[in-house]
């Protein structure tokens, strides 16, 4: 069943995704044709005109440079800029109105219904419409950043304005063009994330729509007065800010939040470098998705899956903690002038590694906010089909290459394969969602349990027949031997185990740019900082190993086996004869037996898991398989256990439920 | 459930300590070291109020890699310096590590700097929480300026044999004295061990000539209830005694007190000569109490001189013929584990071998103790005779003799 084409294919090479200049490593190396669609632009439409387009500078932009490439935009003025306006300026293009009032000579402009700046210091509407700028953004604008124009671009202490969602829209960037080193498609950027990210700033309201009026503002108004305000004559006061706020009725509102707010720390002044940092901690944002450091890597999974390439979630997830994708201190790559402290830190400040269901969760959570239409196929030629992955996985496991005739029956027989199965649908409640890698995991330790039962004693019987076997044998491929196996990979994974829960206690977490949370604390911080280093030179000299080992390239493989070495520790050529019969000319398992996971299933959106996995209650070489493959995906045994057991209903569904009252055994 | 395998920061530095001590047990300091490199980052965050942070275990651990590493002494004081600014609560703590380890290099002299530098440290409040600790590193400036008086006297003695004395060195000495003495006097007074400094406070004194201060100094160390017991003050006030040419009745008074303490003490030998001697009944029977009871130990078990204190005082009581129920009673208690604790026909041997004179005397307790068929006498014995040697076969018709005291012991 093609087994043997498509493992050429995947054979560990020295990465498959090469990290190269650009695009110019996924020539050789990458498995063309496997799992990657073309991207064309037809492809990646539902990013632009899903909100609409009047809302969204939709077809038009798309086509426009500068639409495509904002995310550029953005990091590149930087300087200078305030930060209201590179935002206003990166998505809209809009021209500040800096005009003062004649009326009242203030310059605090608002936009009427009709498109008319008013003053809304004096409530006088001028001549001046929209339609000189942009009448696309007559209705979706960030009115209120127009009236800013009094505030200063600089802060006192040298950074510049800026939003969260600026900051967020950085580590995207940094993130895709890592994604783009190791090879993904160019398109991805520009045509993918970068839509998606425009849309969720609509969803959530905070660029391309109306705003609440006054938001922002109350949020800097908290900043300030939370400071000596006294102190600082240049900043405006408190209640000069607050008289800017349209809806005084929220005044009440923000006090308490402020109360609220020092009392969570009260020795540190609750200050953010952003504008907006307080408030996008407090405000209660369930409608909205608020974004997150997690959400990140949800956000380039997202564009993955759309343009099906060949990267799992697990391996995303790998490369991020192997340092190849910006994500823990990626704020040292801010601009100097983008200053963080206090709340920003809350936000942007990462000390744990992402976790696989935290950021598959969030992908789907936020394909249904974005109201995103069914991703592109999954078919049968992409990586992500089971098929594929299993030959992947296999080739990791050092399993014999024969046994992907057998994870496509069981993929053909339980309808895995389909691809509507297979093919993410946001918002559709009713389909389960498919982590791609685990089910092919899942699919291949159902075909050893098929094979071998792996009941701790059915399996080295076969291996007991298959070594006699072997001793005779001189011709052809060897016979798979489940105990050779056992004692090659065991070792193997004991080595690699060992080495990671060594890199896990040695891993570094801290960058030479430090963090502090009020200015006051900064020449503290930073001397910590001196002296960490210094400490970790001194005890660098005495462990004899001042150079940190450099980090792996980045690879597909974990777990690399050769045929070329002689030693005999490559099992992919190894037969499945003996294990085997012949019946009305199709192969079958000698095995006459299956032990199921479990009769009934959990109801996995009441509890959270299909099954529970106890070690103690499961055979021991059945453990052995699923922490082989949790080591490979990096993810608890248990959630690879609950997929066995979905693939084993699917399976069994016949049998099972004529058979439920009698025992867990089923004859096949 | 996720959240419970979430590497995070804590985690992953928590599993780090766990290799450095693994890695310590064994003994194995460059791994440690290691380690340590990726631990120093928590001292980022380390905002815990707990009892003992990442700082303190920095500073414990690192010292002790420090030690066991060759490293320069350039190396461990810049180490030591960041330390100290890292904790201001255990800032006097760290300078005493920091002085004994340039003791232990021989670096007096930086020492010495050191503990004068600590002295004068101020730090509001916890100046005064770590009053203890003060006092301590004013104790062992007492204890250097001790060492600079000892070495200046030594001068002095030396170049008063040349008839030639230095005024200049004189004052010197004198100086040093003074500073010693006023700091050593502090710290003896708080309760605790200061055997050091008691010595070399009690030297000072002596050496002026302040015998009653010395006695008085001794006396509370030793007697002071609040004091924990310490068999030491016992020994250094019986030697002060001694020395002061005190009477039997002192010196005995103050050796009852260790032996109750440590009746394995080596002064017991002294203690049991001084009783023997003594022309009270009561005083020679507790004196074979008092080595019985040593010889209780194993750390006496091959001590010629014990063996022949005790047999000096078994045979006299023998010959004597009087208070055999004092050998009676101590015996009882002994009779059943002595005989295989000191004198098997294994131990008969290698005593035999090893040394002659510890040999006679442990065959003559047993010939006595345990009758003349007893392994031990009857080995040593044979040999003795056969080797022609005059006292064992003198001891061979000594025991003979003698052996209804056994009975009566026995019986």
């Amino acid at each position: 069943m093609g087994g043997a084409a498509g493992g050429c294919l995947l054979r560990p090479g020295p990465a498959l995704l090469t990290a190269g200049p650009g695009g110019g490593g996924r020539g050789p190396a990458r498995p063309l044709g496997v799992g990657r669609c073309s991207v064309s632009a037809g492809d990646v439409a539902p990013a632009a005109p899903r909100p609409g387009p009047a809302e969204l500078p939709g077809p038009s932009t798309h086509a426009g440079v500068s639409g495509n490439h904002f995310v550029f935009n953005l990091s590149l003025s930087l300087s200078g800029l305030s930060g209201k306006k590179r935002l206003l300026r990166a998505f809209s293009h809009c021209r500040d109105f800096n005009e003062r009032c004649p009326q009242c000579s203030e310059v605090n402009w608002g936009l009427t219904d009709g498109g008319r700046f008013y003053c809304r210091s004096c409530h006088n509407v001028t001549e001046r419409s929209r339609e000189v700028v942009n009448t696309d953004f007559i209705t979706n604008s960030r009115v209120q950043t127009i009236s800013k124009g009094s505030r200063k671009q600089e802060k006192n202490d040298g950074g510049c304005e800026w939003y969260i969602c600026e900051g967020f829209q950085l580590v995207l960037k940094k993130q895709v063009e890592a994604l783009e080193a190791l090879g993904v498609c160019p398109q991805m950027k520009d045509e993918i994330l970068c839509n998606f990210w425009r849309c969720y700033l609509q969803k959530s309201k905070q660029a391309y729509c109306k705003r609440p009026a006054g938001e922002t503002v109350k949020a800097l108004s908290v900043c300030e007065s939370s400071t000596d305000v006294d102190s600082d004559p240049e900043r405006p006061s408190l209640l000069h800010l607050l008289s800017l706020s349209e809806s005084e009725g929220d005044l009440q509102t923000d006090c308490s939040f402020v109360s609220s707010v020092s009392k969570v720390s009260e020795s540190t002044s609750v200050c953010s470098g952003s504008v907006d940092g307080s408030l996008y901690l407090m405000k209660n944002q369930k409608e909205k998705l608020r974004m997150t450091m997690p959400m990140t890597l949800s956000f380039c999974y997202m564009a993955l899956l759309w343009v099906r390439e060949p990267i799992t979630l697990s391996e995303l997830l790998r490369f991020v903690v192997e340092g190849h994708i910006p994500y823990l201190n990626v704020f040292q790559h801010f601009p100097e002038n983008m200053r963080l402290c206090g709340l920003d830190l809350k936000i942007f400040c990462v000390e744990s590694w992402p976790v696989y269901e935290e950021v598959f969760n969030k992908m789907h959570e936020l394909a249904a906010f974005l109201d995103l239409p069914r991703f592109p196929d999954i078919t049968e030629s992409c990586f992500l089909h089971p098929d594929m992955l299993c030959m992947k996985y296999l080739m990791e496991a050092n399993l014999p290459d024969e046994l992907h005739n057998w994870t496509c029956r069981v993929v053909k027989k339980t309808g895995i394969g389909e691809v509507d199965f297979l093919t993410l649908m946001p918002g559709n409640k009713s389909t389960r969602k498919v982590k791609y890698d685990v089910l092919a995991a899942a699919v291949i330790i159902v075909v050893l349990k098929l094979l071998f039962l792996l009941d701790d004693h059915y399996e080295w019987l076969l291996s007991g027949f298959a070594e006699e076997r072997n001793k005779n044998n001189t011709e052809g491929g060897p016979y798979f031997e489940f105990k050779k196996w056992y004692e090659v990979v065991k070792h193997s994974l004991d080595v690699e185990q060992k080495k990671l829960d060594e890199e896990r206690a040695k891993y570094l977490w801290r960058c030479e740019k430090p963090l502090f949370y009020s200015v006051k604390n900064k020449s503290k911080v930073l001397k910590r900082r001196q002296m960490v280093v210094n400490l970790q030179n001194q005890f660098g000299k005495l462990s004899g190993s001042v150079q940190r080992a450099e980090k792996p390239n980045p690879s597909s493989f974990q777990l690399r086996w050769s045929e070329e070495n002689t030693d005999g520790s490559c099992f992919h050529g190894h037969s499945l004869k003996g294990i085997l019969q012949e019946k009305h000319g199709l192969l079958t398992a000698m095995n006459p037996d299956y032990w199921l996971c479990t009769v009934k299933l959990c109801n996995e959106k009441l509890c959270g898991h299909l099954a529970h996995y106890r070690e103690v209650e499961f055979p021991q070489s059945y453990h052995f398989v699923l922490g082989l493959f949790s080591f490979l995906l990096r993810i608890q045994p248990s959630y690879i256990h609950d997929e066995v057991c979905m693939i084993e209903h699917k399976l069994f569904n016949k049998k099972l439920s004529k058979k439920l009252k009698y025992n867990r055994v089923l004859r096949k | 459930s996720s959240d419970e395998h979430k590497l995070n920061f804590r985690k992953s530095k928590e599993a780090c300590l766990s290799y450095i001590q693994d890695a310590l047990l064994q003994k194995q300091w460059k791994r440690a070291a290691e380690f340590l490199t990726c631990y120093v980052e928590s001292l980022e965050k380390d905002y815990s109020r707990e009892h003992i942070g990442p700082s303190e275990v920095i500073w414990r651990i690192g010292t002790e890699i420090f030690y066991h590493s060759q490293s320069s002494m350039k190396e461990f004081n810049y180490f030591m310096e960041q330390m100290k600014t890292l904790g201001v609560k255990r800032y006097l703590k760290v300078c005493l590590e920091h002085i004994f380890h340039l003791l232990c290099n021989g670096q007096i002299d930086e020492a010495y700097q050191n503990l004068s530098l600590a002295e004068s440290w101020r730090f509001g409040e916890q100046t005064a929480v770590q009053d203890k600790e003060m006092k301590l590193i004013q104790a062992y400036r007492g204890l250097l300026d001790y060492y600079s008086w000892s070495k200046q006297k030594n001068i002095l003695l030396e170049h008063g044999e040349d008839g030639f004395s230095d005024l200049a060195v004189e004052q010197e000495m004198h100086g040093y004295f003074r500073k010693a003495a006023v700091n050593l006097k502090e710290i003896i007074k708080i309760p605790g061990v200061w055997d050091i400094f008691v010595k070399c406070y009690v030297d000072l004194l002596e050496f002026y000539g302040d015998h009653n201060e010395a006695h008085q100094v001794l006396n509370e160390y030793a007697y002071n209830s609040k004091f924990p017991a310490n068999p030491n003050a016992h020994v250094y006030l019986y030697q002060f005694l001694k020395r002061q040419g005190e009477s039997k009745k002192t010196l005995i008074s103050a050796l009852k007190i260790l032996h109750d303490i440590v009746p394995s003490h080596e002064l017991m030998i002294d203690f049991n000569t001084m009783l023997q001697k003594s022309k009270k009944r009561k005083k020679r029977r507790m004196g074979l109490e008092v080595i019985f009871a040593a010889l209780d130990y194993a750390g006496w078990k091959e001590n010629a001189k014990a063996w022949s204190c005790l047999a000096r005082q078994v045979k006299q009581i023998v010959i004597s013929g009087k208070h055999l129920d004092w050998i009676k009673q101590e015996w009882s208690s002994r009779k059943d584990w002595w005989p295989a604790f000191h004198f098997s026909r294994y131990l008969a041997k290698r005593n035999w071998q090893e040394n002659k004179s510890l040999s006679y005397e442990k065959a003559l307790v047993a010939g006595i103790l345990l009758g003349k068929d007893c392994k031990y006498f009857k080995y040593v014995s044979h040999q003795g005779c056969k080797a022609q040697l005059k006292r064992f076969r003198m001891l061979k018709k000594f025991v003979n003799r003698h052996n209804p005291a056994y009975l009566r012991i026995s019986g």
